[in-house]
């Protein structure tokens, strides 16, 4: 009966978004009064999950499992939620579990809510509410199947610490064959990803070509933030695609969002809208995006973003 | 190549979003609908498998009679024909339910999706699909190509891309990248006069509950005004981010 949490890593590493659902599915356990489980595929060290809430983990360690695969992964996330007799389980929303979870909704013959933002505000209907229309509207859906498979929305709930700790099972599950081979990996090494950042910095079209970009990947250093741009920015080259973000680009749900020389056109605001506190820098004092910040500075970015840089220098220094 | 792509028929990325019937509906008067930007670029890269490698290309809905504008769009852009499953969609699992009928009656090897719809954001009906029919899936799909019964799939992973190769029967959640925004192609006056002729088919649902249910819509609060910080006080900024904020 435990809540069963998919706690996912990467390189071996715990990603902060396997946090979040440990947080979350321990808040949910509680209001099942039940425990939590997690479960985790290749991952170095785990018992720390017990830190957010976690009872028990179950691991899985397997070559075959080296790179992820959907199916695969669905399947063995499927076999714990058997062994374990779960009715709900928890997936983050990073790009990886969003691609398993139908899969895994299919094979549990679970209802599954993506995008979920709180614990839900009723267990019995299990009704939860979530984003929808790109962060223009909150939708309260209910799901009527027994098992039960939330997705949670990046930075929503957040990271909750309780004193508990984890005990560690080895878990052999079996892994079936694919037919789906990776042929080639290509990562931006060393960079946060927008996906896990905390902090975002994204460049419109007010900074005029790929060749001011610097000062925006200088800001970003500082910050320990993923860098970003407008669809525009990247229609005519000057970022790579993987840098859109908005309604038809990447979704943003950061902490701190900083938005230079960018209008604010509502498809870009629906797709970043979710980020928790955001700041504009712009020229122009009409630009829409100061209706939508909670800072701004109206002011040519090619003085105060240096000036910028040079304060949160300062600022870290004396941190 | 026998393919499928599958258009969700949703608001403009402009629209005002508000909702009817005490919060409970979506209310789309006055509401201008489009193909899913998704769908968009999956139906432009089928453009290229047919005319490149002479496939045919047939596009599916599964919704009431509105979204037939949308669909005769899509055959106005150059698919040669459309289905419509006569039913609401009111959840993904149903609607993955109806076009996973729609492929094995029609016997489509590449089924076209998107990544997620716009509206709903559910992000879940291709997948759904895929253990359905129990087909291959390649999700967040930036690149695709095909080769005989082999394809070669472009996924973005968060913080890069890898490339897949997959057997047919394949079913992709595309997005932006599988084609290049130039390449979007608007309707012409040939086209929207071609796509009168082009055969638009009726089916009935088959009988499935869907597994979750929409009770109520809400909309953010308002936001409060910004605070604004003159360019020569950063500082301050410093402070209201770190302070206030508590975000650095
Ligand atoms: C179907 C559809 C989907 C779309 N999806 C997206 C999406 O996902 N994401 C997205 O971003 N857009 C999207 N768009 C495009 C969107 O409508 C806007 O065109 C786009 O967001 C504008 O980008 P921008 O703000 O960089 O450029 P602009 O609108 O040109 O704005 C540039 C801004 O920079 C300011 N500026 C100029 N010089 C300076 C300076 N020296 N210092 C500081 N500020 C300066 C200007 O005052 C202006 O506000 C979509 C459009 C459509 C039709
Ligand atoms: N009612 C529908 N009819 C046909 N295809 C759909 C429908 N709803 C969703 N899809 C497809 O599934 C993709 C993802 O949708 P969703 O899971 O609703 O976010 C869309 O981009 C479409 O390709």
């Amino acid at each position: 009966m435990s809540v069963l949490v998919y706690t996912e890593s990467d390189q071996g590493k715990l990603k902060k978004g396997a946090f979040e659902v440990a947080s979350y599915g321990k808040a949910v356990a509680n209001q099942l009064g039940t425990t939590v489980t997690a479960i985790s595929i290749n991952a170095d060290e785990t018992s720390v999950l017990g830190n957010y809430g976690v009872d028990k983990v179950l691991t899985v360690s397997s070559s075959e499992l080296e790179s992820f695969n959907a199916k695969i992964y669905a399947s063995v996330i499927k076999q714990a939620a058997e062994k374990e007799n779960s009715q709900i389980v928890i997936i983050s929303s990073s790009a990886d579990s969003k691609y398993l979870a139908p899969l895994l909704a299919v094979d549990l013959q679970a209802g599954y809510v993506s995008n979920v933002i709180e614990t839900p505000i009723s267990t019995s209907p299990f009704t939860v509410k979530r984003n929808a229309f790109t962060n223009k509207a909150f939708e309260i859906t209910q799901i009527n199947t027994n098992v039960k498979i939330v997705g949670v929305s990046s930075n929503a709930f957040g990271l909750v610490e309780s004193n508990g700790s984890a005990t560690a099972e080895d878990f052999s599950p079996t892994i079936e064959a694919s037919n789906l081979k990776v042929e080639s990996v290509d990562r931006t090494t060393n960079k946060v990803t927008i996906a896990d950042a905390d902090i975002v910095v994204s460049g419109g079209r007010g900074l005029k070509g790929p060749e001011n970009w610097g000062m925006i990947e200088e800001l970003a250093d500082v910050l320990g933030a993923a860098t970003a741009c407008s669809k525009p920015v990247s229609d005519l080259g000057w970022r790579p695609h993987s840098e859109h973000v908005g309604q038809t680009g990447k979704p943003v749900a950061s902490n701190l969002y900083i938005a230079i020389g960018i209008s604010g056109a509502i498809q870009h605001l629906a797709g970043v809208n979710a980020s928790k506190v955001k700041v504009v820098i712009n020229t122009d004092a009409e630009a829409p995006f100061f209706k939508a910040a909670d800072y701004g500075v109206v002011g040519d970015a090619f003085t105060v973003v240096p000036k910028l840089i040079e304060k949160i220098k300062a600022f870290k220094a004396q941190q | 190549m026998n393919i499928l792509v599958c258009i969700s028929h949703v608001p403009d990325t402009t629209s005002k979003i508000n909702f009817t019937d005490n919060d409970s509906k979506f209310d789309a008067n006055g509401v201008q609908f489009v193909i899913n930007p998704n769908d968009e670029f999956g139906l432009t890269r089928a453009m290229w498998f047919k005319e490149k490698q002479g496939a045919k290309v047939t596009v599916v809905n599964v919704g009431g009679s509105e979204t037939e504008p949308t669909l005769r769009k899509a055959l106005a852009i150059g698919a040669d024909a459309a289905i419509r499953v006569n039913t609401k969609a009111t959840d993904g699992f149903k609607v993955a339910k109806q076009l996973a009928k729609v492929i094995t009656d029609g016997s489509f090897d590449l089924v076209i999706a998107g990544r997620e719809s716009i509206d709903y954001n559910g992000g879940m009906v291709p997948g759904m699909v895929a253990g359905l029919t129990n087909a291959n899936f390649v999700n967040n799909c930036i690149a695709l190509e095909v080769d005989g019964n082999t394809a070669s799939a472009t996924r973005e992973i968060d913080g890069g891309k890898e490339t897949i190769s997959v057997g047919l029967p394949l079913i992709i959640g595309g997005q932006k990248g599988l084609v290049e925004e130039s390449e979007l192609r608007i309707p012409n006056m040939r086209g929207i006069m071609m796509a009168r002729q082009k055969p638009l088919t009726v089916v009935e649902p088959d009988e499935t509950n869907s597994k979750t249910a929409s009770i109520k819509f809400e909309k953010p609060a308002p936001k409060g005004a910004v605070k604004l910080v003159p360019e020569d006080n950063l500082d301050e900024l410093i402070n209201l981010l770190h302070n206030e904020a508590k975000v650095i």
